[in-house]
């Protein structure tokens, strides 16, 4: 595997765990809550890179593999008192079978029009959701609180949700290494770079693509299935929120697209601007339009982000950037 | 026969891209591919490679039928091609275009030995030390000269050469020729389109000459250059004016 063999991919690796498992040592609450929005943003935009970052193809609806993941998961725990762990597990693999099976029918569209296809994919899910009986309809789900006592109570249950989306989290970077430096992952940036060239030379496209799509919503399928047991309720409404599509392609812009690193540094710093912004009395309202402006400035002048910059600007830490 | 071409019709609309086209290519040789501009000759490595399906005809390829086969099947068959206009991986390093075509050509190499074809293949067109740039830093004739490494990368056992030539000055010419000679001397079988004369005259073993997305001619190199219907395709009717004036005075 040629990913374990680059020192950047260790370092995120690493700094990642570190970073992770410092939370649990210092056993603070807020922290964790902290801690487990950053990770979450991480998973999310490291897994939406696959798609943006190596293949090239900018999606919109990230978040409906989330939305319906969750719902999945959330409902096995809810409705049937599935365990936390398989449930997850089955949460992630229905994001990825759905988009499977919706890639190889929008994957034909190419540039913006696919990207139109996910915000369409996105408001379709949710509309379907809204009047899906088994799923709650319009008012979702709700786990009981004592389902929370398999896990030794809820203050546990939420350190172990926190464990488990730390381990979620470290795996999608590796998935992600694992793609940049494979065969695959070849395929795919010759697909994003000139799809008909790579064609021409013998990349199969349609099988790439999907398999691509396939493995970015895995991640979010079980990062939703533990947030929403996390929160204990599940609703369309929280579910499918496409403005959060667009942070995590801000995150994935602001990082560097197509680089391992850099969708965590852009969940990173986004977090902790979207938070300051947020909670400050002036800009409360308008955190949305940062993550607007921002995302225009670094179109217009870090197309490749600050990973991308970096590179650019030191070749010598080209090797630890990965 | 590597390449059966047989009855191929390609239609754009209202526009005939290509009508009945039929040719055989024999291993080992060299075919050139001649042409006024627009008369056809890209389409019909279009519809070989697969990027178009034909409206009528069929293409066998090495005994089997590929006739609407997707590209990269075909690719994946042993038939590789550079296109007219250069198509580089912009964002990737010189090494990683040619890795591509080694990954996904006919040998369908892991990372590890596609490095090493691709390393090979360089050498042959003289890239070596370009490798590690990225390739939009290449000038056209690098670039050109790329698209050739990452076809030959994928090993094929025929390969489709749109117009490498083309923007070159006389030294590079001539080096590219003596490229795709030894090419050649290494069992490749070659169907290039090209424009400057003397080289195509030069290498090929046979020509044909499309106009109109019709095969006017079709031999050796001598023979097809002094054929009328070769010579009036390219500068027109020599008798044309001679005919309008006997008619205007009849």
């Amino acid at each position: 595997m040629n990913a374990w063999r680059q020192p950047g991919c260790w370092l995120t690796w690493l700094g990642l765990l570190a970073g992770g498992l410092a939370v649990v040592v210092v056993r603070d609450n807020t922290v964790r809550e902290l801690a487990f929005t950053l990770l979450m943003f991480a998973a999310l935009a490291s897994s939406l890179n696959i798609m943006m970052g190596y293949t090239g193809y900018v999606n919109f609806g990230h978040i409906v593999f989330f939305g319906l993941g969750g719902y999945t998961g959330f409902y096995l725990i809810s409705q049937h008192g599935w365990s936390l762990y398989p449930a997850v597990l089955v949460g992630g693999l229905a994001a990825a079978a759905l988009a499977g099976f919706l890639g190889s029918a929008i994957l034909r569209l190419r540039g913006a029009y696919f990207a139109l296809a996910t915000i369409g994919i996105n408001e379709a899910a949710r509309a379907f959701v809204n009047n899906f009986t088994p799923f709650g309809g319009p008012t979702g789900m709700f786990v009981n609180f004592s389902a929370y006592a398999e896990y030794g109570g809820a203050a546990q249950a939420l350190w172990l949700t926190y464990a488990l989306l730390l381990a979620i989290t470290i795996l999608t970077l590796i998935l992600s290494g694992m793609v940049k430096y494979s065969r695959f992952g070849l395929g795919l940036m010759g697909i994003r770079e000139d799809e008909d060239a790579a064609v021409v030379m013998g990349v199969s496209a349609p099988r790439f693509k999907t398999a691509a799509y396939a493995l970015s919503a895995l991640a979010p399928g079980m990062v939703g299935t533990l947030y929403f047991f996390k929160n204990g309720n599940v609703e369309p409404g929280d579910a499918f929120r496409l403005n959060m599509s667009i942070e995590m392609l801000v995150m994935v812009m602001l990082g560097g697209q197509g680089t391992v690193l850099g969708p965590v540094l852009g969940a990173v710093t986004y977090e902790r601007l979207r938070g300051y912004l947020l909670t400050s009395p002036l800009f409360k309202n308008l955190h949305l339009a940062f993550a607007g402006l921002a995302l225009l400035l670094i179109v217009l002048f870090v197309p490749t982000g600050v990973v991308g910059w970096l590179r650019a600007r030191f070749p010598r830490l080209r090797r630890l950037l990965a | 026969m590597i390449l059966q071409v047989q009855n191929v019709t390609k239609r754009f609309g209202g526009l005939q891209a290509l009508t009945d086209v039929t040719f055989e290519l024999p291993e080992g040789q060299i075919l050139g591919l001649l042409g006024p501009n627009g008369a056809g000759k890209t389409t019909l490595f279009n519809v070989i490679n697969g990027v178009y399906a034909p409206e009528g005809g069929r293409i066998t390829f090495r005994g089997k039928e590929i006739t609407g086969w997707p590209p990269y099947r075909v690719a994946h068959s042993g038939l590789a091609r550079t296109h007219q206009v250069v198509r580089p991986l912009n964002e990737l390093t010189v090494r990683e275009n040619a890795m591509v075509g080694a990954c996904f050509g006919r040998e369908r190499h892991s990372l590890a030995s596609a490095a090493v074809v691709a390393d090979d293949v360089l050498a042959r067109v003289g890239l070596t030390e370009r490798a590690r740039q990225i390739t939009s830093s290449l000038n056209v004739a690098q670039k050109k000269r790329l698209e050739l490494a990452r076809a030959l990368a994928a090993r094929p056992y025929l390969l489709l050469l749109d117009e490498v030539l083309a923007g070159l000055n006389p030294t590079e010419i001539a080096l590219m020729v003596e490229t795709i000679r030894r090419i050649r001397d290494d069992g490749v079988t070659i169907l290039m389109i090209e424009h400057v004369m003397q080289a195509v005259m030069n290498v090929s073993d046979r020509v044909l000459v499309l106009d109109y997305g019709i095969l006017i001619a079709e031999g050796r190199p001598q023979e097809v250059a002094n054929d009328p219907k070769v010579v009036e395709a390219y500068l027109g009717d020599p008798k044309l004016a001679q005919k309008l004036l006997a008619e205007e005075a009849g």
